[in-house]
């Protein structure tokens, strides 16, 4: 993993002044960084340290801290076969971070799924409609407010049902 | 058998005529003809084959020709998991079933939302829908899809056949 730990040292070097908290975990470095910077660290990631691919992005609500979300990305090198997570931290009134559609063509559908889960706004992704829910879905099912048992139904339930 | 030809009837005229009632006779054809439409929608589908082919072979109780459309089946067999987003299409399968037809929940999940209960998941395909026999297990035996044919099959023959109901 002697590696690793060099792209490792290489990458929190290049991005030492926009990191704010930088760990290894399980293999992965782990770096947090200000909402507005995301999209730029993203690009110096691809364009200088070969990770060419995104692999996902996500969020993680924590209820009682403000900021209440998590944004976290994953990026991959395929050269070197290491990964790197991205966390930002977004307030509840403006959960918001910018797009990184111009730069991973699949990150479209992802922000489009963590957009209605847990209502991450993307900024420039033009395309946020429900992927897995439906037109109409009032909330975000994935944070930890929405109740658990919140059914919204599509068809009138019977009378009669149990 | 007649062995004694001149004495007794022709061995043509044996069991020429049946006595039997309207209503045992119309639920006799209509158990042993089930036509299954199998709504099959996550992992039961797997016991689901298992059931259907040749190990437990549902063929026996007449229950084996899957139509993969609604307009020529009896029996819905909701196999699996309904979403809320797919409930439209399942209460659109029923409606376009012709009468008389019959309906089994295979499975907890479709029985009554099993453990998903959560905002994706409806809870029993009954809130939408009505259901003749619910098979409940993840996933049920297939000696328990054979046990609820047989009861549902049962249920057919007991049952009222009108010719003529308020539709016609």
């Amino acid at each position: 993993m002697s590696n690793a730990d060099d792209i490792f040292d290489r990458v929190r070097g290049g991005l030492a002044a926009k990191t704010l908290e930088s760990t290894v975990e399980h293999g992965v470095l782990a770096i947090v960084v200000e909402p507005a910077e995301v999209a730029e660290v993203a690009g110096t990631l691809k364009a200088t340290f070969g990770f060419d691919m995104f692999l996902d992005v996500t969020a993680v609500d924590w209820p009682d801290r403000e900021p209440r979300f998590d944004v976290v990305h994953h990026f991959y090198s395929t050269t070197d076969r290491v990964r790197v997570r991205v966390k930002t931290r977004v307030t509840a009134a403006d959960p918001s971070v910018d797009t990184l559609v111009p730069l991973y063509g699949s990150a479209r559908y992802m922000e489009r799924e963590c957009h209605e889960m847990y209502g991450i706004r993307f900024r420039g992704n033009d395309d946020l409609r429900p992927l897995l829910l439906y037109e109409g879905f009032v909330g975000h099912p994935l944070r930890k407010d929405y109740p658990k048992h919140q059914e919204q139904p599509l068809v009138p339930y019977r009378k009669d049902a149990s | 058998m007649n062995q004694n030809a001149a004495a007794g009837p022709p061995r043509s005229a044996a069991f020429e005529y049946l006595t039997t009632k309207k209503d045992e006779f119309v639920g006799w054809a209509r158990k042993f003809s089930l036509f299954p439409y199998p709504f099959v929608t996550a992992c039961c589908a797997m016991e689901f084959m298992s059931v259907s082919s040749t190990l437990y072979d549902t063929d026996r109780f007449g229950a084996a020709l899957p139509r993969f459309t609604p307009r020529q089946s009896d029996l819905l067999m909701v196999v699996g998991t309904v979403a809320h987003k797919q409930a439209p299409i399942l209460k659109k399968v029923y409606e376009q079933m012709c009468e008389p037809k019959w309906v089994i929940a295979f499975g907890v999940c479709a029985t009554s939302g099993g453990f998903y209960q959560n905002y994706a998941a409806l809870p029993g395909i009954d809130k939408i829908i009505p259901v003749d026999l619910y098979i409940p297990g993840c996933p049920p035996r297939p000696e328990m899809v054979i046990d609820g044919i047989m009861k549902l099959q049962d249920r057919i023959a007991r049952d009222r056949h009108p010719i003529v109901n308020q539709d016609f």
